[in-house]
């Protein structure tokens, strides 16, 4: 009847997993049960819940990665307290098949659950604002999204009590991930999981490669959007083309599992090699999908705060299509070490020393832009001069790693580890972080506390360097990544550094957390008033905090780059005070959907379903999920209309509140 | 319907005024779903090239077991091979009538297009079922298994178009020839035609280069 | 669409008033009988001597360009105007990722395979 589902399958005998999921479910029913006293399900349900308005869509995207980032921090700093003291004869606290679980879910969660939904969270937020227009190409679509990478979310959590996750690592790696070896859900609970959101992510990928391409303010020609934009752009066409590649070596290691298949067996003709080799093939542009938003929000927030235009939109807008398409062609620097002949290493290598040459270019465009800027300094603009230093030095191991006699000796140790996690923390966290804190006032009417900020950056930054700088020397002393046991006695000082680097990463999560509840708490003194906190260059700022559902009652007139900033030197306002007030016309917005929360509901049901074997249930969800879209598909009344009585009304509102003439 | 649809106009527009590629504002939606689906389809194409290079890459892991020259009845594939394709051909006979507001011909090119493609399907799973009863089925070797997902992916995507196709008759029947369903239809011919594309692919590699691989 | 009085400069709709009928129907037909004769080709080099054995293989490739490139032309409709620029990058785009793939693929795991241990047998 339940398939594979039985009561064993909820960890009674495991303290730690027993006890975080007690108390994960306790504060997730206290929190149903606030909603439900206060009575906001009806807001909820038709604000956000529903909701196919690109800005809430990318704040609870936000959302999801920030909650995410503390589930993946807990086991981070659960693998960092382990390695400080299971050395010599102490063994630690975690056992080995309980470690390798927390390895595979703190990488897959960092990626596929924080990093990804925090630069599509800002993606979303933003890019309908700068570029003049009222919302994605496919609103509905743009929910689906969204929730389908929640779906994924919740069943990940879901293994902490119910059944037990991967142990082959985030990547799941044959044979190991196949049944004779991972008999368990751990496997598949990684894959379907991350099939689901994959799909989100996908349509994500199709939603902003249209609207980026398709629909811009009139007069906003490709050449004169902002750089945020092209890196949007860039990392949307990433997406297009390599989750796929995803999907199709998933669908395969699917197939092993569920149906006997030898696609990477041991036996009967598999091949391994093909999923390390498919795998990355996605994997490394997945990167660059992750790194071209972060890219972007530097780019915008370098030259807000120098006061000063970027410097060579040009060149960034190639180095960035340039990276785009490079980063097809690195992949095997991933697995050098799996037996290429040297030709193959070669080629390869250089390409790979090869794609650092256009990140370059854009560092030095940043740093010209700083050069002789009026530099106002803001958590912001921290982050992104923490950035360029640390992201160099992490993109530096890089290419040191891509020389392949140097990776035959680094491959897989701390080295390696210490690579990724400084261009991830440098780049994307820290990118994040400074987009967080930038259009923070734009999505909710008022600024974050500076000083709170201020630490968390101070925070992140030094606790960064202590968790990971150790890294690098433990690696070229010997010590692989992934052991819950310290073979070397020696190793341990450093160990207790990078445990110390992960308690001052916490402390900066903590002021984040401080900085929002002071923040909320004391908004009245940092309202922001007329839309533009920063002084800033680009089109979201000419709108108010937090913009209208239409974002701009008449879509504003672009002549050049920077059209925000052109329009304020010009004294002339895009939408204002003005002699005589503009013809509003009315304007047709999308209606909410309940289509996205409704299939990833039973997205759940099916996954949960093919993960324990339950096939009754599976049929059922997939049947359900398929009326759901059929339902969708018929539906031709998607629209409705604000009327220009309405808009008259929401606009005096706005400039009667503090817009400068 | 033509791709034609996304993106056609007089040659000596300025880029300042053309709208979606250009400083013209926004394009207009059937533009935008049509292109939104192109780039969709690019990326199943994609997903289709991963099967295509596993497939590539495991068709010589026999195991032992029946190769592809050995199971392949090319015959088969041919007549296939041109029900798929003028399946295409009556797919756009159909746009051409839906551009004409003509419905009662677009239904009747709908229909030949599925029959035609029920067809193909037909004699799809009579060559899957007899491989299997050979004991050639996808659990036999990697070969096999790479066979058997290649071609009955795109097996699957056909059997979606083909319930797609109903569908898109039934709101055809329903509601008329409206914008939104002609849209519609474009998204689904643009898919029709795409499967077409990839069984060119699947026939030539597949089928044709069996004894070369 | 020209209505006469305002120049909204469009990615115009295909077929509706301007498009001749005798135009498009040439079109899909030329393009089946193109298809067709492609496809008989590539059957008759495959199963026949009539190309060099060794060469089969680029053979059938090339022929299998070619009936991609009639369905894109005649079946898709995909032009060279300006207005066709953005389908044809994607398409571009699209076809150089898979290209990447599948020869990347190729040749990585033939070099792989190559360099692996010798099995005892062809395999269990």
């Amino acid at each position: 009847m339940l398939g594979k589902l039985t009561w064993a399958a909820i960890p009674f005998n495991e303290p730690l997993p027993l006890l975080t999921g007690a108390v994960v479910l306790i504060v997730i029913l206290a929190v149903l049960a606030l909603v439900t006293a206060k009575g906001w399900w009806p807001y909820l349900w038709r604000e956000w819940l529903t909701s196919v308005d690109h800005k809430r869509i990318g704040v609870m995207y936000m959302v999801l990665g920030l909650v995410m980032l503390l589930r993946g921090f807990a086991d981070a700093i659960m693998m960092r307290t382990q390695q400080a003291v299971a050395v010599g004869d102490a063994h630690g606290y975690l056992p080995p098949q309980h470690y390798d679980q927390i390895f595979s879910a703190h990488g897959t969660i960092m990626i596929f659950f924080v990093a990804m939904p925090l630069m599509i969270g800002l993606m979303n937020f933003a890019v309908p604002l700068q570029l003049g227009v009222r919302d994605v190409a496919f609103p509905v679509l743009n929910s689906v999204s969204f929730w389908l990478t929640a779906t994924g979310a919740l069943l990940i959590n879901a293994s902490l009590v119910v059944g037990n996750f991967a142990r082959t690592g985030w990547m799941g790696y044959p044979p190991l991930s196949e049944l004779p070896f991972s008999p368990d859900v751990g496997v598949d609970y990684y894959l379907w999981s991350l099939q689901i959101s994959g799909i989100g992510t996908l349509l994500t990928g199709v939603n902003f490669v249209t609207t980026i391409l398709k629909l811009r303010a009139p007069g906003m020609t490709y050449f004169r959007m902002p750089v945020f934009c092209w890196t949007a752009l860039a990392a949307n066409l990433l997406i297009i083309a390599a989750f796929p590649i995803l999907t199709a070596t998933f669908v395969m290691l699917l197939l092993d599992r569920y149906l006997g298949m030898h696609f990477f067996t041991n036996d009967a003709g598999g091949n391994q090699m093909m999923y390390v080799n498919l795998f990355w093939a996605w994997g490394h542009p997945e990167v660059y999908i992750l790194i071209l938003p972060a890219f972007g929000v530097f780019s915008e927030v370098v030259a807000t705060f120098s006061g000063k235009e970027l410097f060579s939109y040009r060149s960034m807008v190639w180095a960035t299509l340039g990276i785009c398409i490079l980063s097809f062609m690195v992949w095997l620097h991933h697995f050098f070490t799996m037996g290429a002949g040297s030709d193959v290493n070669a080629f390869f290598g250089i390409m790979s020393a090869i794609i650092a040459v256009p990140t370059g270019v854009k560092v030095f465009n940043w740093l010209f832009t700083l050069f002789r800027g009026r530099i106002v300094y803001r958590t912001p603009i921290r982050f992104a001069i923490g950035f360029m230093v640390t992201f160099v030095i992490g993109g530096m191991t890089g290419v040191l790693l891509a020389v392949p006699p140097v990776d035959f000796v680094l491959h897989n140790s701390v080295f390696l580890v210490a690579h990724f996690h400084n261009v991830i923390i440098g780049g994307v966290v820290f990118g994040a972080l400074a987009g967080y804190n930038y259009w923070f006032p734009k999505a909710f009417g008022f600024t974050l506390d500076e000083r709170f900020g201020n630490a968390s950056f101070w925070c992140w930054l030094i606790g960064f360097y202590l968790a990971f700088m150790p890294l690098y020397a433990l690696g070229l002393m010997g010590m692989t990544r992934r052991i819950e046991h310290i073979p070397d006695p020696n190793w341990r000082p450093l160990l207790l550094v990078a445990e110390l680097g992960a308690i001052v990463i916490f402390s900066g999560i903590l002021c984040q957390i401080a900085q929002l509840y002071v923040s909320i708490r004391t908004r009245a003194q940092r309202l922001d008033l007329t839309g533009d906190p920063w002084n800033g260059r680009t089109l979201e700022w000419a709108t108010s905090s937090p913009p209208p559902p239409y974002n701009f009652a008449v879509l504003p007139r672009v002549e050049t780059i920077d059209a925000f900033w052109h329009m304020k030197r010009m004294g002339r306002p895009p939408i204002g005070p003005a002699e005589v007030e503009p013809a509003y016309e009315s304007i047709e917005m999308p209606r909410n959907s309940p289509t996205g929360f409704i299939t990833a509901f039973f997205a759940v049901v099916t996954g949960f379903a093919l993960i324990w074997h339950i096939w009754w249930m599976a049929i059922l969800g997939l049947l359900a999920a398929a009326v759901t879209v059929l339902v969708f598909g018929w539906s031709d009344d998607r629209e409705h209309a604000i009327s220009a009585a309405e808009i008259a009304q929401m606009e005096q509102a706005r400039l009667g509140r503090g817009r400068p003439a | 319907m033509t791709i034609a649809a996304i993106d056609t106009g007089p040659a000596a527009v300025p880029t300042e005024l053309a709208r979606g590629r250009g400083g013209g504002g926004p394009a207009p939606k059937r533009i935008v779903v049509a292109y939104g689906f192109w780039i969709f389809i690019l990326s199943d194409i994609v997903m289709f090239s991963g099967l295509f290079a596993a497939y590539a890459v495991l068709s010589g892991n026999t195991a032992g077991g029946p190769t592809g020259p050995e199971l392949f009845n090319l015959r088969n594939v041919f007549i296939e091979t041109m029900c798929l394709l003028f399946s295409s051909y009556t797919c756009g006979l159909g746009a051409l009538s839906a551009e004409r507001r003509q419905p009662g011909r677009l239904l009747m090119f709908s229909a030949l297009t599925f029959v035609l493609g029920a067809a193909f399907l037909v004699i799809e799973s009579t060559e899957f079922a007899g491989m299997v009863q050979k004991g050639a089925g996808p659990w036999r070797s990697g070969f096999l298994s790479a066979f058997f997902t290649l071609v009955g992916t795109h097996g699957v995507h056909v059997t979606g178009g083909l319930i797609w196709l109903v569908y898109m008759a039934a709101q055809v029947i329903v509601k008329g020839l409206r914008p939104v369903v002609l849209r519609r239809l474009l998204c689904w011919s643009l898919f029709w035609h795409a499967l077409d594309i990839v069984w060119v692919g699947v026939f030539t590699l597949v089928y044709l280069m069996g004894d070369f691989l | 669409m020209i209505d006469g009085h305002e120049h909204v400069f469009d990615d115009r709709t295909p077929g509706v008033e301007e498009h001749e009928p005798t135009a498009s129907y040439l079109s899909y037909t030329a393009g089946l009988g193109l298809a067709i004769l492609a496809t008989i080709v590539s059957f008759v080099v495959s199963q026949t001597n009539l190309l060099w054995p060794p060469g089969i293989p680029v053979g059938l490739v090339v022929l299998a360009f070619a009936q991609i490139g009639i369905h894109l032309v005649f079946f898709l409709h995909l032009g060279s105007g300006p207005d066709s620029t953005n389908n044809i990058l994607a398409l571009a785009f699209g076809l150089l990722v898979v290209f990447l793939i599948i020869t990347g693929s190729i040749w990585i795991i033939a070099n792989l395979n190559a360099n692996m241990m010798e099995m005892s047998s062809a395999g269990p």
